[in-house]
């Protein structure tokens, strides 16, 4: 079956030892010029021939407070150019403008490893010409390592660039911390052009180099420093979040992996957070040193470092100030490419995950994990890392409440596969763990604990037993995105959907 | 459910996020309140949520208390009237007096429903040990520091030295009439050195178990409650010598040297019981 | 039970429902609710089977719902019930 606008020769997951090997192009990139400074935006794209069907690259770590894409875009806009693809790593709520682009028919597909806001909506209503392609972040690095998707442009939203282009995010008014997910952007990309708000006669640390920058442009802001760094790195105070992290914990520590020199990585979440809390105290309390802390990186996780809990960070992104200070001092919190981090063409260090706590929107009695979509099936989200670590890990732990407001977690299919359910290992939530019959060793070894272990079968009779069964929901037969697994199979597709809004 | 009440966590009864999970936080009793925490015109509405929640909702391996609100109320009549034709265990009587728990187990004459008393006025320390001996009916009581200080006209402290007299007071009462006693909640929920402490001198005095108003205290409070291995064991080794020295036709025996009475016996059977029902020991382990 | 006034009971919290009652010439029903899609019939269902237990007719009920299980949202309405209703 074709899919409108996405590659012809694609081929559905069929597993996740993969057996597409595709072949990596080197970066060969080495831009030497000492002439790479331009006025604006403008200048620089009057000097490059900007043509249709062009792809444009972006990245988020300025989160929610990006100015980058929002600023190019209106530049590009004024230039008759049409049919453009927007391959970004995510896109938030502040990228708005893109509705308009994609209302006009300029922007008519869009890339990138999470989508929320109002673009996704646009997108779950059928409004972008192409399918949209929602890859992992891993994936993201995979598609342009492997030349599977060409950069014509590649914008990256500088902290501090010097006259060479050097770039790094720990210092300026808009340091982010690292910018894992430009490199590979500026490594393979035709063209690539740093926008900054700090521009210094010269850096000796920094996280891309000047040979793969092509123009520079100095602006008054890269972003709005409040949204960079997003409010959603606190512990919950929800005493059910709470509840549920401490279960999280005392599956790491019996599950037999937790000894000298684990590896583990926790997401933002409030839950996910607390976890990270609760390992503190039991590490301290049984003695036990970790080797390394992966991922987005918050605060709880660099004090874990400061304490000497982990000998080392390696950080893709930054997700709160004290990760961005900490980053920008501390030696051994280390910044790292996206490529690095997760990509399956890469000696990525997913790969030597013990643990990884995530989240999920739904999961399913075969224990797939939604979280591309919402429960009634908007785009709403997406992978991020989420099938990366998952498949990396030795332990996948999925936290969530059971139920919330009357929406259930456990279904029976979930609506989107995001993650499939053979890398998930563990759920667990506020009235029980559940343990993916696959992992029959930890079957095993959680025999013996006093842990609340049930089947998640069980888990989702109590869940359904409370909220009851919710309705079908209802979808057009246009596909208006393509989920990518890792390696670049379809692992599941999204159907339009009429967004009624009404509560 | 147990008699074993280490925790009793108070879940405000008009609140339905609350009501609908009050069950997955590990405390050994929740008490579902119809009084401070429900707004003077919100109590008919809390009364209904609560009926309802009991008609329909499952509430799994944990005894359920409803406090209703005081005597003195214009609420109390209505409130029993209400609860007394739920499937709860117990009520909780606030500033529980000699008239109203009298009053209050007249009500309740035909149904199974038990009664603890709060304890939380100058005359109720007081009068305390009459209170508790009113009625079969009533089980055992629990401490209100907050109340109590206000009656005393002290400040309630972290430390709690104006509250030595009443918890004392209270210990002793309870067990002479052998009934449960409960210590008055830690209120700085931040604070879980100051809880941890605080539990420790509870157990020490001889309470059973202690109130929570958050739920994120539990299992601190559990954990302190529990019996220790070293506990543990001793008790084991006691029900051992216990069943040789009746095998043996002995009527008395000694462990290491000490006599062992009937009193260590019951304590030892007792930890064993509490080590079983919460899953520290596991049957066939003793 | 007769509806005499209008009425409220509930909250807008979360797992909460808002309802208000207002005498009428027939009896309808409006839900909102976040989880209208997969729980609206549901939703409708225990509002009407409560009433029908009240003998309440000739009422409109609005309902703001933000995710209430069947026990809230039948506890919400007695109450609002209750308020409004003359022998009460």
């Amino acid at each position: 079956m074709d899919i409108l606008g996405y590659k012809k020769d694609y081929q559905l997951f069929a597993g996740t030892r993969s057996k597409i090997k595709p072949s990596i192009i080197k970066s060969s990139k080495n831009n030497q010029s000492n002439n790479k400074k331009r006025l604006s935006i403008k200048h620089v794209l009057d000097e490059i021939a900007l043509k249709d069907g062009m792809t444009l690259s972006f990245h988020h770590h300025l989160r929610n407070g990006d100015y980058i894409l929002n600023m190019v875009m209106e530049e590009i806009t004024r230039r008759n150019v049409k049919d453009v693809t927007i391959f970004a790593s995510s896109i938030f709520p502040c990228h708005k403008d893109l509705v308009k682009y994609i209302e006009q028919g300029i922007v008519t597909q869009i890339y990138a490893a999470f989508i929320s806001g109002p673009v996704s909506e646009a997108i779950s209503e059928g409004k972008l010409k192409k399918v949209a392609v929602m890859h992992t972040h891993g994936g993201r690095a995979r598609i342009v390592e492997s030349g599977e998707l060409t950069i014509d442009l590649a914008f990256i939203g500088a902290p501090t660039c010097d006259q060479t282009g050097n770039i790094t995010g720990k210092i300026g008014k808009s340091a982010c911390g690292s910018i894992g997910y430009a490199v590979t952007d500026a490594h393979f990309a035709k063209t690539t052009i740093a926008i900054t708000d700090n521009l210094v006669d010269e850096l000796d640390d920094f996280q891309i180099g000047g040979q793969y920058i092509d123009y520079i442009v100095e602006v008054d802001a890269i972003g709005d420093s409040k949204g960079i760094v997003s409010g959603t790195t606190e512990i919950t105070k929800n005493p059910i979040g709470l509840k549920i992290a401490k279960l999280a914990t005392d599956v790491i520590k019996y599950s037999g992996y937790f000894k000298n020199g684990f590896s583990f990585q926790t997401g933002a979440g409030g839950t996910s957070l607390a976890v990270s809390e609760y390992l503190k105290k039991l590490m301290k309390d049984e003695n036990i040193k970790g080797s390394y802390a992966l991922g987005g990186i918050t605060s709880y996780i660099v004090d874990m470092l400061k304490e000497g809990l982990f000998e080392k960070l390696y950080d893709v992104q930054c997700f709160d100030l004290g990760s961005v200070e900490s980053i920008a001092t501390n030696p051994n919190h280390i910044a790292i490419s996206a490529s690095k981090y997760a990509n399956i063409l890469d000696d990525c260090l997913i790969n030597n995950l013990d643990f990884v706590i995530l989240g999920a929107t739904e999961i399913d009695l075969d224990f797939n994990v939604n979280v591309t979509t919402t429960s009634t099936g908007e785009i709403m989200g997406g992978s991020g890392g989420h099938s990366d670590t998952a498949y990396g890990a030795k332990v996948t732990i999925v936290v969530s409440q059971l139920f919330n407001a009357r929406i259930p977690v456990i279904k029976n299919k979930v609506i989107c596969k995001t993650t499939p359910g053979e890398t998930v290992d563990v759920l667990v939530t506020e009235r029980g763990i559940a343990i993916n019959p696959l992992r029959t060793d930890l079957v095993e070894k959680f025999k013996n604990t006093n842990l609340p272990i049930k089947t998640i079968e069980e888990l989702k009779a109590i869940s359904d037993n409370l909220v009851g069964i919710p309705k079908e929901i209802d979808f057009d037969d246009k596909i208006v995105a393509v989920v990518e697994y890792r390696d670049g199979t379809v692992i599941d597709v999204i159907h339009k959907k009429n967004i009624n809004n009404k509560g | 459910m147990t008699n074993i009440r280490r925790s009793m966590l108070f879940i405000p009864g008009n609140n339905p996020g609350m009501l609908q999970s009050a069950d997955v936080f590990n405390a050994d009793s929740i008490i579902i309140d119809l009084e401070d925490s429900v707004a003077i015109d919100e109590k008919d509405s809390a009364r209904t949520l609560v009926t309802e929640l009991l008609k329909s909702v499952p509430i799994n391996n944990v005894e359920t208390i409803v406090r209703i609100n005081p005597f003195d109320t214009p609420f109390y009549e209505k409130d029993i009237e209400v609860i007394k034709k739920t499937n709860i265990d117990m009520i909780l009587l606030p500033k529980a007096t000699i008239e109203s728990i009298k009053d209050l187990d007249e009500r309740l004459k035909d149904t199974k429903i038990q009664i603890m008393v709060l304890i939380e006025t100058s005359l109720g320390v007081h009068q305390v040990f009459d209170i508790l001996n009113t009625t079969n009916r009533c089980l055992g009581l629990m401490l209100g520091g907050e109340d109590l200080c206000v009656d005393l006209n002290c400040a309630r402290t972290k430390s709690g030295e104006e509250l030595l007299y009443a918890r004392m007071h209270v210990v002793n009462s309870s067990r002479a009439l052998r009934k449960f006693v409960i210590d008055t909640p830690f209120t700085d929920t931040n604070d879980f050195e100051g809880l941890t402490k605080d539990t420790y001198f509870a157990k020490s005095i001889g309470f059973d178990g202690k109130a929570s108003i958050n739920p994120r205290q539990i299992d601190t409070i559990n954990s302190v409650f529990n019996p220790t291995e070293a506990e543990i064991n001793h008790a084991k080794r006691v029900i051992e010598a216990k069943d040789l020295a009746l095998e043996a036709g002995k009527g008395v025996f000694s462990l290491d040297g000490k006599m062992v009475d009937l009193p260590i016996i019951k304590r030892a059977e007792k930890v064993i019981d509490t080590a079983l029902k919460i899953g520290l020991m596991k049957i066939g382990e003793e | 039970m007769q509806l005499v006034k209008p009425s409220k009971a509930g909250t807008y919290e979360s797992n909460d429902i808002y309802i208000m009652l207002f005498p009428g010439n027939e009896t309808k029903i409006e839900v909102e609710s976040i989880v209208y899609e997969t729980y609206g019939d549901k939703i409708e269902n225990v509002i009407f089977k409560t009433l029908n237990e009240y003998k309440i007719e000739n009422v409109l009920v609005k309902a703001i719902d933000k995710g209430a299980l069947d026990f809230t949202i039948r506890a919400r309405l007695i109450t609002a019930i209750k308020r409004g209703a003359t022998n009460d």
